[in-house]
Parts: structure tokens; C-alpha cells; sequence
């Protein structure tokens, strides 16, 4: 498409390198509409780790493929702003889009598993994904690609090439995903809970690996997960969804330290290495509603001890240094281990 | 009554309070499409016609006193000697079209029912003998089911026709070989996941005799996919048998099928003299149409989608 | 993989035996094998020597034996009508009948996966609802019925293409064939259309039933996030996938093609093996219609082992299977 008729997004100023303002994408379908992602803000600087933290059907994941604009049919993003370097990246054309994503928005997957076309070689993988951005030739994409396995540590990268995906281990196909994904240095990588479905020791070192080559490049990075001990671990700050919305962010310390918002300090305590030995472990009661019949105001009014009355209505996200959280009952003075259960 | 009690009826004997007989809510489903009652008027019709062959035929077509050689070939509209009217015009011998198609449906449904439901029969008992006997029985019945359906239907019905020589027994007994394997390979299939239900282990541990259990207890449970396929097979049997007697292989041209009367114009359609062939075509396509309609909405109804 | 193969051949050999009982069964206790080999008009002392030749005063299980070692030498009998070999006679009508089956399976590809493609990136348009609506009445007309009507609009009333015959051939390779020439390629497009109307509703329901479970996958979704083009996504890693299964149903059912040119060459006067069986069958050709059984088993059984290789060409996780630990 050429530049002349495309209609040019307005340039923003931010100093992050991305900031998403109000995002709000619904799936209608014939039951009804969900509200998967309803009014998410926040944003992420150059070299700092985001962790986005949630149950599954939190909207977490969604936020992410609508970032880098993915999501599904019947889903839609039908409000908000996606300022990527100063773009909207909701108003860019579909050419532009593409352009953009593996080249300088970069998303690894959970289940490495389905992540890698399984009837192609992973050399095939590699160089189509370079030969998308770089007017290169076969050969140098071929040494590129070679270099690029090398980096996350595969071992004789070159004789690995001619594999198929299911010659690997788990493992080994998220280095090959996360390879892709840093092929040409993106700005700005989201990760949907990469290392989920990886054995415990896997995990520690895909982990230790992106910390290093995120760190090494400058780059940007939303981890979305389930697991607070990752988050704790390898972010910088900390977004914590329920029911498609922000409910508490922060730095990663503070927030898991003093989590404000209840909701937060039942997900911390319900893993298990923050309990005592002996001790019961916490959960949270009950389930996440039904995306489809959510309640009025605060959604975690339903399971939340300390809701009263005043939970019916719509919370705002209250700003508190450089913390923000949405509830009107904080747990501001109490300790976590005593969090009524 | 307690649940455990209730376990031991077939599934279609339990109804909860207040809900229909299964035929009916069958066909009260069935009604919801415009589509399917469509199908369903016009297959009735079709049914209908072919029964009353004789009462609505214009003539008798094969009654030879009543044709006149003069009358051949005439195009639709055509007034015959005596006043009669062809609306679909003649054939080569002066006969009537119409009442040629008429009396065409007759065979030809009669060949697709009969072949239909003989191979039912047979194709069901085998899948069932196969799913309830187990170890060598099953295997013997599957290996021949599987070499049967991995040759096409047409060849078979050619080399048996050719072997046994033309006429609508034969054809039949074609039809019922190639058919039957279909059957039962979904019989079987359907009692192997029935048998593993409750009611028939419950019936296996009163003692009720091995055969009782196959025809009260499995049979009823198995029977609506059996019945999907029955009517889509009605249609293939039909076309098949068409396409037999087409090549002249199929029915005597002493009792025409639609197929053989579409032969019969064949060798007119270049001269122009479409009518001969066309229309006989024409009711025979409809007649597929009208059948496959009713077997989708069938399939969708009983509810036996990717079962078979 | 070895393994497997000879598995699969040993399977197939199987297969070959069961066919060729069956074969010797339907020859000669349900016919009179004197009346297939010898001519009728031959005297009563020819019959005799026939009898004694062919060892017919013999336990059935030697006469089998005999039926067997005749057809490994490619003796089948002779055709009464050519007075040549049968299975010669057959050869001779190959060519006709590869080529269109060939053909017809090229227009049920280039037809199939373009509208099946389409149909399932777009489940809801009208356009789809049209194509697949379109799909059932390519598998439940029958196919001599369409041939009629190709034949009517397309020879009668319209007049673009001839309604039957072959054409002119020209020799490649050895053999004459249609395609080589522009009139036969015009008298090869409505058979070979016609025949590819049922494997043309198949693949492009095949296509679109893949399309619509391989879309929802995540490595399509990390295909898009890599940048690639629409193109590129739909072209190599959609339709690689969906090739798998499309892959083997045209081959399996590329024998049912050339079983179903019976009906195409009927109609459209293609001189193939197709239209020489029916009317051998008429004129109850025996040595014909065996011969013809005995090489449609081979045919089939050949090709069943030959999808086997193809997919496993295809399908990396078939081919490597016993390699992996």
C-alpha cells in the first residue's frame, strides 16, 4: 500500500514506548456481549519488564492480541488507543500492521507445542519471518536464521535448522519461538505465559535467557501470567485484571509486598512458597463471574469480604504515588497473612 | 423409581415430566426448516404419484393398445391422433411421457426402498453380530466390510450385474451387496459406544439372553443413524440403479426406471429432440434432491452428525 | 518405516489373494469356464481337448492354482471379440482412460481448493453459502445425468465443444494421447469436467473443513505475528496443512475415478477401458471383463500403497515416526 493514500495515525508524545489508553475490545455474539477487555490503561518503557498478571478469562491474554492487533472474530476492539512510538496503532492500515509486528512488536506464545507450523522445516520458519522485513537474500537469511538459534542457546544451530518442529522438546521450540521473536531486535515483545506449559527447570532457564537478551537489547516486554512468583522474578512493574479491567499496578516490590486492592492479596496468598509450612493455604472464595453477567461496580464485590453497599458502584482507578489501584476499601494497614479469607 | 432403576431403560425410554415422545419432538424439530418441509412435500408428492400411477397417468404406457406409432417423437404439447394431449411430448415408440415418468418412478423407487431396506437388514444384523460376538467373528465381518467399501459402488454393481445378467432381482441383489457394508459399519460402530452404557450392562447382568439384548435393548438405540443412512442411501441406490440402467446394465426395458428412459432419448438428444431424454432426467433429479433433503434434515434432527 | 511398508505390502498381497478367489469364484462356479475360454461356436472334441488342457477334470484348489499361475504370466484368455489377448486389448484402451481420469482430477484440484479456500476464510458470505449449496448437487446428481446436460448446452446449444470421441492423438513417450493435441484437448474438456464434478465437491469440502480448523491454531496466529503476508499465511502454512488430507482423498479416490470414467466414456464415446467393459459386458466378453477385474484389484491396491507414501511424504511427523527415541 502505498504511504501517499494511507491516512497517517497522529503522532503522539509519550516517553514510553508503548502506552494503551482505555482499551476496550468485546466479543458480541449471539448470547450477548463480553467485555473481555473494558477500560485497560497503562504503559511500558523502553528496558523495563511489565508483568500483567490474572486468572485465565481475566482478559489478560486479549489485551495482548489486541496490542498487536490479533484478536480473534467475533472479538473487536471497539474503543481505545494503542500509542506504539508515538502511533495509534488501533487507526494504522493492515499494511502498515504487518509491517509493524515481528519487525518491531514481537509476541511469543504459551503452548510452544502449537506455536511452530508442524508440516514446516524450522528453517523455513526463520527465514520467511526475516525475508518479511529484510530485503535480504536466501543465503544471508540462512546465516541470519542460523545465528539467531544460536543465541538462545541451541546447540549446532546449523544441523538444526533441517529439523521439524516435533523433533524438539518443549523447550527447545519456545527457544526456537523466542529466536523468531528477537529476529530483527523488536522495540517491544509480548509474552502470553511462555514458559506455562515448560517443566519447572526449563522455565528457570527460558527465564534467565530473556532477562538476559531483554536487558542486552533495550527492549520493551508485557509478561502475561498467572504466576506471581515469574512476575516477582523477572518484572519490573506489575498489572494485576479481573474481569477484563485493571484492578491494581504498580511497582512489582511494593505491590506484592502491600498489595491494596483484595483481590491482589488473595492471589498472593494462595501460592503456596509465600505460606508457612503448616500454615493453610489461602484461596480466594468462589469463582471469577461469568463474563457475561458480571456485577454491577466492582466485579470482585461477589467474592470480596470486605465488600459492602458502596462496592455496587463503578470504582474509579485511584492513583496513590506511583501506584494505582481500584477498590474503595484498600487493605492499606493489613498485613497479608491476615487477610480475611 | 430410583436412578439406578431408571438406567435400566434404554435411553428412549425415559422421558422427563412434561417432555414429548421422542417422534414427536422429532418431527417438531424436523419442521423448523423451510428447506426440509420443502423436501419432505415434495418427496411426498413424488411417493404419492408413483403409488397412483395408474389413477393419475395420463395413459398406460406400457399397455401396447393404447400407443400409436404415429404419435412418436412429438414434442411437449403435441395433440396425439385422438385428441390426447403429450405435455411432455412422446418417445420413439408414441408413448406419453409423462405417464412414462410416472410409471419410471414406480420402479425406480421400488428398486431404491427394496434394495435399501434388505440391505438394512442385512447390514445391520452383521454390524450388530460383529459388535456383540467380538474376537474372530468381528474381525472375519470388518475385514470383508472394509475390502468392500475400499472398491467403488459402481464397479461392484457392474461386475455383479455382469455376471448375473440384467433384471430388477438382479439389480436389487447388486444393490443390496455394494449397500450393506455401510450399514454395518455404522451398527457396529453405534453398539459398540451403546454397549458400554449402563441399561445394557444392567440387562447383561440379569441374564436376559444375548439375543433378547441385541434386538430389545441395542437395536431400538442404534436405530437413528440407521435411519440417516437409510435415506441417503435410498437416493444413492437410486441414482446407481439409474446410472446402470443407462449403461444397459440395469433394469429390462420391459419395466423402465427413469434411468433406462433417459437412455432410450439418449440417442435422440443430438438431433434435437431433447424432450425424450431431459425430462425423465429432470424427475429423476428431483427426486435425489428431494430425498437428500430430507435425509440432511434427518441428520441434523436425530442429532447423528460425524457419528457416521 | 520399513516396517510399516512391508506391513502395508504384505496387506496388499492380502488383498490381491482375497480378489483373486473372488475372481476365480465368479469365472468358473458361477459361469462355465469351457463357455468363457472357448469360443461358442467350437465342436464338441475341441471342448474335450479344452477341458483336458486346462485341467478342469482337476480339485478345484489345483484349478485355482492354475488361474493364478496363468494371470502372473499375464495370460487372462482371449478375447472373443479382438481375437487378441484380453489383457492386450485392455492395455491398448489404457492411455484413453489415464488421461482423462488424470484430467478430471487436475479440474476437481484447481476447482475444489480455490472455492474451498474461499468458502472457509469467508464461512458466512453468500458466495459461500452459494459454493456449498452448489457441492451437494455435485454429490448426489448423478453423473451421466450431468453429462447429459453438459452435452446439451455445451455441444448442442451452445457449440463450443464437441460431444464425444477422442480427437486427434499424437504419440509421446511411445503412446498416443489426446491431450497432446489442441482437438483432442477440446473433445477431453466436457468428459474430463463432468468426471471431475463428485471429486471436485469432495475437495473443496475437504478444503473448507480444514480451513476452518486450522485457522483458530496458534501457529497461524504466530505466522501473523511474525509480519508475514495474508498470502503467505493462507498459501503456505493454511494450505500446506489442509494439503494432508486433500493429498490423500484424490489419490484414493483417484481409482474411484477411473472406475466412475465407466459412466463418463458411456456417455461421451471416449474410447477408454471404461466404455470397452460395458460393452464387453454386453456382448458377454469374458476373457474381457476378467481380465479387466484382475487389473482394477492390481490398480487399487497399488494405489492404496502409493497415497500411503505420498502422505508420508507429506506429513513429517508420519515420516519420521521409528526414527524418534
Amino acid at each position: 500500500m502505498s504511504a501517499s493514500g494511507a491516512v497517517m495515525a497522529p503522532v503522539v508524545k509519550s516517553s514510553a514506548i508503548l502506552e494503551v489508553r482505555d482499551l476496550r475490545t468485546h466479543f458480541v455474539g449471539e448470547t450477548g456481549s463480553v467485555k473481555a477487555v473494558d477500560g485497560v490503561s497503562f504503559s511500558v518503557k523502553r528496558g523495563r519488564v511489565l508483568g500483567l498478571v490474572g486468572e485465565s478469562g481475566s482478559g489478560k491474554s486479549v489485551t495482548g492480541f489486541s496490542i498487536i492487533g490479533l484478536v480473534d472474530p467475533p472479538g473487536r476492539i471497539v474503543g481505545g488507543q494503542v500509542i506504539f512510538d508515538g502511533r495509534d496503532l488501533t487507526r494504522v492500515t493492515r499494511e502498515e500492521m504487518r509491517g509493524l509486528r515481528g519487525r518491531r512488536i514481537a509476541m511469543i506464545f504459551q503452548d510452544p507445542m502449537m506455536t511452530l507450523n508442524p508440516v514446516l522445516r524450522i528453517d523455513t520458519q526463520l527465514i520467511e519471518a526475516i525475508r518479511a522485513h529484510a530485503d535480504v537474500s536466501q543465503a544471508q537469511a540462512r546465516a541470519w536464521a542460523r545465528d539467531a538459534l544460536g543465541m538462545v542457546g541451541i546447540p549446532s544451530p546449523e544441523e538444526r535448522l533441517h529439523a521439524y518442529p516435533h523433533q524438539f522438546s518443549g523447550g527447545m521450540r519456545q527457544r526456537v519461538v523466542i529466536a523468531i521473536a528477537l529476529l530483527h531486535k523488536p522495540d517491544f515483545i509480548i509474552a502470553d505465559e511462555p514458559t506455562t506449559a515448560l517443566d519447572v527447570t526449563i522455565q528457570a532457564q527460558i527465564l534467565a535467557e530473556v532477562q538476559k537478551l531483554v536487558a542486552e537489547s533495550d527492549t520493551a516486554l508485557i509478561w502475561i501470567t498467572h504466576d506471581l512468583a515469574v512476575v516477582s522474578r523477572l518484572a519490573d512493574d506489575i498489572a494485576v485484571m479481573y474481569a477484563g479491567r485493571i484492578v491494581e499496578a504498580g511497582p512489582v516490590a511494593e505491590v506484592l509486598d502491600r498489595p491494596l486492592h483484595p483481590y491482589t492479596a488473595g492471589l498472593i496468598g494462595s501460592v503456596p512458597s509465600r505460606n508457612r509450612r503448616g500454615e493453610r493455604l489461602q484461596q480466594i472464595p468462589g469463582m471469577m463471574p461469568s463474563m457475561l453477567h458480571l456485577p454491577k461496580g466492582c466485579a470482585f464485590r461477589t467474592r470480596c469480604a470486605r465488600a459492602d453497599a458502596a462496592c455496587a458502584a463503578d470504582v474509579p482507578l485511584l492513583p496513590v504515588g506511583d501506584r494505582e489501584y481500584r477498590c474503595f476499601h484498600p487493605l492499606i494497614e493489613v498485613p497479608v497473612t491476615e487477610m480475611p479469607a | 423409581m430410583s436412578a439406578e432403576d431408571l438406567s435400566l431403560l434404554p435411553a428412549s425410554a425415559i422421558l422427563p415430566i412434561g417432555e414429548e415422545a421422542p417422534f414427536r419432538q422429532t418431527a417438531r424439530a424436523y419442521l423448523r426448516s423451510s428447506g426440509a418441509i420443502f423436501g419432505l412435500v415434495l418427496l411426498a408428492s413424488i411417493v404419492g404419484l408413483a403409488l397412483l400411477a395408474p389413477l393419475v397417468a395420463p395413459q398406460n404406457p406400457y399397455d401396447l393398445l393404447q400407443l400409436d406409432i404415429m404419435n412418436s417423437r412429438l414434442p411437449p404439447g403435441s395433440e396425439s391422433t385422438t385428441g390426447m394431449i403429450f405435455w411432455l411430448g412422446t418417445d420413439d415408440q408414441g408413448r406419453d411421457m409423462l405417464s412414462g415418468i410416472i410409471y419410471g418412478l414406480r420402479i425406480s423407487l421400488s428398486v431404491g426402498v427394496s434394495s435399501a431396506l434388505f440391505a438394512t437388514i442385512v447390514g445391520t444384523s452383521a454390524g450388530l453380530i460383529a459388535a456383540y460376538a467380538g474376537r474372530r467373528t468381528e474381525t472375519v465381518i470388518m475385514r470383508i466390510v472394509d475390502l468392500q467399501l475400499s472398491f467403488p459402488a459402481i464397479l461392484v454393481a457392474l461386475m455383479i450385474l455382469a455376471f448375473l445378467g440384467k433384471g430388477i432381482a438382479n439389480v436389487v441383489l447388486a444393490l443390496v451387496i455394494v449397500e450393506w457394508a455401510t450399514y454395518a459399519r455404522a451398527a457396529r460402530a453405534t453398539a459398540l459406544v451403546e454397549r458400554r452404557k449402563e441399561y445394557i450392562e444392567a440387562a447383561e447382568a440379569l441374564a436376559i439372553p444375548r439375543w433378547r439384548i441385541v434386538f430389545t435393548h441395542l437395536l431400538p438405540n442404534c436405530l437413528p443413524p440407521l435411519i440417516v443412512i437409510a435415506t441417503v442411501q435410498v437416493a444413492r441406490a437410486i441414482a446407481l440403479e439409474a446410472t446402470l440402467s443407462f449403461l444397459g446394465l440395469g433394469v429390462p426395458v420391459t419395466e423402465p426406471s427413469l434411468g433406462l428412459l433417459v437412455a432410450n432419448g439418449y440417442q435422440y438428444m443430438l438431433s434435437g429432440m431433447t424432450w425424450i431424454s431431459f425430462y425423465p432426467g429432470v424427475a429423476l433429479l428431483v427426486t435425489v434432491v428431494a430425498i437428500n433433503l430430507v435425509g440432511d434434515r434427518l441428520r441434523d434432527v436425530l442429532n447423528v452428525r460425524g457419528r457416521i | 518405516m520399513t516396517a510399516s511398508i512391508i506391513r502395508r505390502l504384505i496387506q496388499a498381497i492380502m488383498v490381491m489373494v482375497a480378489m483373486t478367489v473372488i475372481v476365480f469364484m465368479a469365472v468358473n462356479v458361477i459361469g462355465d469356464p469351457v463357455h468363457i475360454l472357448v469360443s461358442p461356436d467350437a465342436d464338441q472334441a475341441e471342448r474335450a481337448r479344452v477341458v483336458q488342457e486346462l485341467g478342469l477334470d482337476r480339485p478345484l484348489w489345483e484349478q485355482y492354482l492354475h488361474f493364478v499361475r496363468g494371470a502372473l504370466e499375464g495370460n487372462l484368455g482371449k478375447s472373443y471379440v479382438y481375437n487378441e489377448s484380453a489383457l492386450k486389448v485392455i492395455v491398448q484402451r489404457l492411455p484413453a482412460t489415464l488421461e482423462l481420469a488424470v484430467c478430471a482430477m487436475l479440474f476437481a484440484v484447481l476447482i475444489g481448493i480455490p472455492l474451498g479456500l474461499y468458502a472457509g476464510l469467508r464461512p458466512h458470505g453468500i458466495m459461500s453459502r452459494i459454493i456449498m449449496t452448489v457441492s451437494i448437487l455435485g454429490f448426489s446428481l448423478p453423473t451421466f445425468w450431468i453429462g447429459m446436460v453438459l452435452i446439451m448446452v455445451f455441444a448442442v446449444e451452445l457449440g463450443w465443444l464437441p460431444s464425444g470421441g477422442r480427437g486427434d492423438t499424437a504419440a509421446f513417450l511411445g503412446v498416443r494421447w489426446a491431450f497432446m493435441t489442441r482437438d483432442g484437448l477440446h473433445h477431453l474438456m466436457l468428459p474430463a469436467f463432468n468426471l471431475a464434478l463428485f471429486n471436485a465437491s469432495l475437495v473443496l469440502r475437504l478444503t473448507r473443513a480444514g480451513v476452518a480448523e486450522i485457522l483458530p491454531l496458534d501457529f497461524i496466529k504466530f505466522a501473523r505475528a511474525k509480519g508475514l503476508t495474508e498470502g503467505r499465511v493462507i498459501g503456505v502454512h493454511v494450505l500446506k496443512n489442509i494439503m494432508i488430507p486433500v493429498v490423500t482423498v484424490v489419490g484414493l479416490e483417484f481409482g474411484s475415478t477411473v472406475a466412475f470414467s465407466v459412466v463418463t466414456e458411456s456417455i461421451f464415446g471416449w474410447p477408454g477401458m471404461g466404455k470397452l467393459i460395458i460393452d464387453s459386458i454386453n456382448v458377454l466378453d469374458r476373457p474381457i471383463i476378467t481380465a479387466y477385474l484382475m487389473i482394477i484389484v492390481v490398480f487399487f491396491v497399488m494405489i492404496n500403497l502409493l497415497v500411503d507414501l505420498i502422505y508420508t511424504a507429506l506429513d513429517p511427523r508420519v515420516r519420521l515416526q521409528g526414527q524418534e527415541p
